[in-house]
């Protein structure tokens, strides 16, 4: 066990932990940040996903030993950025969460394409989805939200 | 009712809470001093269970251990029949069959205690194929491996068949299991005291059935179980009678432990012990004339149970009734069986056995056009069940349907004529691997429960009046994603006539709900959506024959209501309205002859799939897709055509990418790595649209849940046909099977 430092959703914590802890225990256990769910755990649904220094990983599959001293941001932090609050809207009023199992991850993983890429295609929106899973929507929707939020206000069809 | 919220898209209810993370699912939740719990399960498909033993190197005195003979009472899951054990006691019958619960404070313990568990089995003959149960030469269920059997049939189809003027096409279609892979894996936490019973809470889709499970476990009056639905990450089937043994275990390591117990299952566990949908093999025999009139239909479906019977005869009538489709056809045969192997259960997926028979029809229909040199379409439309003619059960549907007209949308949306004869052309002229094609199916989906079912189950709801004047909806009726919450406000709010932010929705809790039947057969929206408007308008009227309430059915100002509750319950404890299922006039339905009406209502509707293969990769892509459907009113647009779309791509996974690989009776294939369901990048745009109700603007809404898993698969095929010219008669179709189809075809 070890003393990890890191800073959480802009606020710095340490956490007591094995290294080789996996993030998402750690988050979810530890920190009581339950946002971030586990479909999987071996790095195929992406539910689990969160940012490292603003880079989009599976938290199942990051030791959390590795983060000392980086930032990362979960769910219930990424709001803050008007641009992502837009987002979690978007994927409201469109109807991009159903069961909303999924939403947390996929919410984390267009919210890189919203920051980086305004006016993403809906084709470049599904490569950046394409790690995280949905059982319930097809993705219509959630490719929908996040056209709408990137301001592309195109959408593929649908009713 | 132009005002009122049913027909808008009004936001999801709980969306804010999902979108930001704040919903708590099981998984998130914590009860103080709670142990975790785990399955022991078997490894091996059929055995005699020996003896247990606990391994070296483990502290099992910290453990509550419980086996088939610490159970509070019957050793059963209690569903149709009474053969399934909560623990296998003396033969196993199926991989993954629990046999033995653990519970420690701590969750890697209570895997290493898991981890050294030994089963001592002595091994018994297994039966892991249909064709092996079938021959019966090993039995592992009754007299001959069939759990149950149903036989109908209208004309006189060998007559017919004999006829001179007939062409006899005959087929066989097979489906494979399919997983149903919800996101959020399935678990329970529960709470055991002696004085107040028990308490569980979890992933479920029918509180009622877990509450049933639990009352006849541990032996204790109704209102000393309480069932509490926590937010529920994807259902579709999986979480309808699986979660009762779940929550069994929980509940019966809780009693032993002396504290709760959190059982989550994860998701390799999940995919091998709970209930997939049943593979299916289905014979068709069917004599047409040469323009297309069918004449008889002869056929044979067949549906892999499992090793239990849990929901299989059920399963296995919505799937003989739907097994002739939406066609007039004067002599119908129709045999059915659900067969009993050595698999884990199959169990209820979104379609319930209408996905497999609708799929080996539509497909039989491509095969019957290729033929006879028709339009496929043009063959469907010929054949449309008519308003006032009669299904292959016998059941003459009432309502002025227009199926052609649904048919006719689809196509135009699809570029249906243009479209076919530009991929003709292209695969005509092109040198490259690509391959062009489209296809159709049209489909209905009968909803709520089958037969009497409704009657039996004698659903209730009710609406409850607070001093604040809001409304609350009391229904068991479960949010698992398709938008129960939000639906039922905007009924409940346009019945009251109050705005939607007048009506709560709660979590379903034994303790405070009635028992509003079950969340599925797509029965939510239509059987209890309809109940609460009732309860509504008899809360209503409760407050007019007070003398509170001004009469008419319209708006109402919500400080006058509120006024008009406060006084009310100044005299009165509560108030409610309530309503109870009662079957529309006319209604019946005849289960020994298997014949009538087989549901109230049904959906209709009509997809096509635009394809492309790659003849080096045999990979099939769907690169456009239409689904064109009646299904009566629609509550709010923005939420059905959700439901469509996720139907969809689920039957796209079925077709294309899902399956499940048994070995030695067992999945070789149980997690996301192997086992693939779609991505974004593997769906494509799918373009819903709903008709026009065919009884006009107030016409009662119909269930959707379950429709859109029936027409995607034999859509796709038929493209896949119209494509290569190859007919390929089973799914899945990974890009193997396909070669091995297209070699076929070739030679
Ligand atoms: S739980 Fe991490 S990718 Fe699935
Ligand atoms: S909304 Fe249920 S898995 Fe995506």
């Amino acid at each position: 066990m070890i003393d990890i430092e890191l800073v959480v959703n802009g606020r710095s914590q340490r956490v007591h932990a094995h290294p080789l802890a996996r993030l998402l225990d750690v988050l979810r256990e530890q920190l009581g940040l339950c946002g971030t769910k586990e479909g999987c755990g071996e790095g195929e649904c992406g539910a689990c996903s969160v940012l490292i220094d603003d880079v989009l990983v599976n938290a199942c599959l990051v030791p959390v030993g590795q983060c000392e001293g980086s930032r990362v941001d979960t769910i219930e932090g990424i709001g803050a950025d008007p641009r992502v609050a837009a987002l979690q809207r978007a994927f409201v009023d469109v109807g991009g969460a159903q069961c909303g199992i999924c939403t947390p991850g996929m919410i984390v993983a267009a919210s890189a394409l919203v920051r980086t890429r305004p006016r993403a295609t809906p084709a470049e929106i599904r490569t950046a989805l394409a790690g995280n899973l949905c059982r319930c929507t097809g993705y219509v929707r959630i490719v929908d939200a996040v056209a709408q939020a990137c301001g592309a206000g195109e959408s593929e069809g649908g009713a | 009712m132009q005002d009122g919220f049913v027909g808008r898209s009004v936001p999801r209810r709980e969306g804010h809470d999902k979108v930001t993370g704040a919903t708590a699912y099981v998984d998130d939740l914590s009860l103080p001093g709670m142990w975790h719990g785990v399955t022991v399960r078997s490894p091996v498909a059929r055995a005699r269970l020996l003896g247990v033993e606990l391994g070296e190197g483990v502290p099992w005195h910290e453990f509550a251990i419980v086996g088939p003979d610490d159970l509070p009472g019957p050793n059963v899951v209690k569903l149709i029949d009474t053969d399934q054990p909560l623990l296998a006691a003396d033969e196993i019958r199926h991989c993954d069959e629990p046999v033995l619960l653990l519970a420690h404070p701590d969750r890697a313990m209570a895997e290493r205690g898991r981890a050294a568990v030994r089963l001592r089995l002595e091994p018994l003959p297994a039966v892991t194929s249909l064709d092996d149960a079938l021959r019966g030469d090993v039995v592992v269920w009754g007299r001959d491996n069939v759990f149950r059997e149903y036989r109908t049939a209208k004309g006189d189809v060998d007559a017919a068949l004999a006829d001179p003027d007939v062409v006899v096409v005959e087929g066989v279609y097979e489906t494979g299991a399919q997983e149903q892979m919800y996101i959020e894996p399935q678990g329970m936490i529960a709470q055991f005291d002696a004085e107040r019973g028990v308490t569980v809470r979890g992933s479920l889709q029918c509180p009622y059935y877990v509450h049933a499970a639990l009352v006849a476990l541990f032996q204790l009056p109704p209102q000393q179980v309480r069932v509490i639905q926590t937010a529920t990450g994807g259902g579709f089937g999986g979480k309808e009678e699986y979660p009762s043994v779940i929550a069994a275990h929980a509940a019966v390591l809780a009693r032993k432990a002396g504290h709760p117990v959190k059982l989550i299952y994860d998701r390799v566990e999940d995919v091998r012990a709970t209930t997939k949908r049943h593979p299916s093999r289905t014979h068709h025999r069917t004599a047409v004339r040469r323009d297309g009139t069918l004449v008889a239909m002869d056929i044979d479906f067949i549906i892999d149970g499992g090793a239990y019977l849990t929901l299989s005869p059920v399963v296995l009538s919505r799937g003989a009734i739907h097994s002739a489709g939406p066609y007039r056809c004067e002599h119908v045969r129709i045999r059915a069986r659900a067969i009993a192997t050595s698999h884990p259960p199959h169990g209820a997926f979104r379609g319930f056995g209408a996905p497999q028979s609708v799929f080996a029809l539509e497909r039989h229909l491509d095969v019957i056009a290729a033929r006879l040199g028709l339009d496929p379409a043009a063959l469907r439309r010929k054949n449309l069940l008519q308003p006032g003619e009669q299904t292959a059960v016998g059941q003459v549907v009432r309502e002025p349907i227009a199926l052609d007209r649904v048919l006719d949308r689809a196509l135009a949306l699809s570029h249906w004529h243009e479209r076919r004869a530009a991929h003709e052309a292209f695969n005509r002229s092109t040198d490259g691997p690509l391959r062009r094609g489209i296809g159709v199916a049209t489909f209905m989906h009968g909803a709520g429960f089958t037969g009497a079912g409704e009657v039996h189950l004698a659903s209730v709801a009710q609406v409850q009046a607070e001093r604040d004047g809001t409304l609350t909806v009391l229904a068991a009726s479960t949010e698992i994603g398709q938008g129960t919450n939000t639906v039922f406000a905007q009924i409940v709010a346009d019945a009251a006539g109050l705005p939607l932010s007048r009506v709560r929705v709660g979590q379903p809790d034994t303790a405070v709900v009635p028992d509003s039947g079950p969340t599925v057969a797509s029965r939510t929206t239509m059987v209890v959506g309809t109940l609460l408007r009732r309860a509504t308008a008899s809360l209503r009227q409760t407050l007019r024959d007070a003398g509170l309430l001004p009469a008419g059915t319209g708006p109402v100002d919500p400080e006058v209501f509120t006024q008009a509750v406060a006084r009310y319950l100044a005299d009165h404890e509560q108030l409610r309205g309530e309503a109870r299922y009662e079957p529309p006039p006319g209604i019946a339905w005849d289960e020994k002859a298997f014949r009538g009406d087989a549901y109230a209502s049904y959906a209709w509707a009509a997809y096509v799939a635009d394809v492309t293969v790659d003849l080096r990769t045999a990979e099939v892509r769907v690169d456009d897709f239409v689904a064109v459907q009646e299904v009566g009113r629609v509550v709010n647009p923005v939420l059905a055509a959700g439901q469509i779309e996720g139907g969809v791509a689920q039957a796209i996974g079925w077709a294309l990418f899902e399956q499940v690989v048994y070995r030695d009776g067992r999945v070789a294939n149980p997690q996301m790595t192997n086992y693939i369901i779609p991505t974004a990048v593997d769906t494509p745009p799918i373009r819903v649209e709903f008709m026009p109700p065919f009884l006009g603007d107030d016409a009662p809404s119909k269930g959707i849940g379950e429709l859109p898993m029936d027409g995607p698969a034999p859509a796709i095929l038929a493209a896949v046909q119209h494509a290569t010219g190859a007919v390929p008669t089973a799914i899945p179709m990974l890009p193997e099977q396909l070669a091995q189809v297209l070699q076929e075809a070739q030679s």
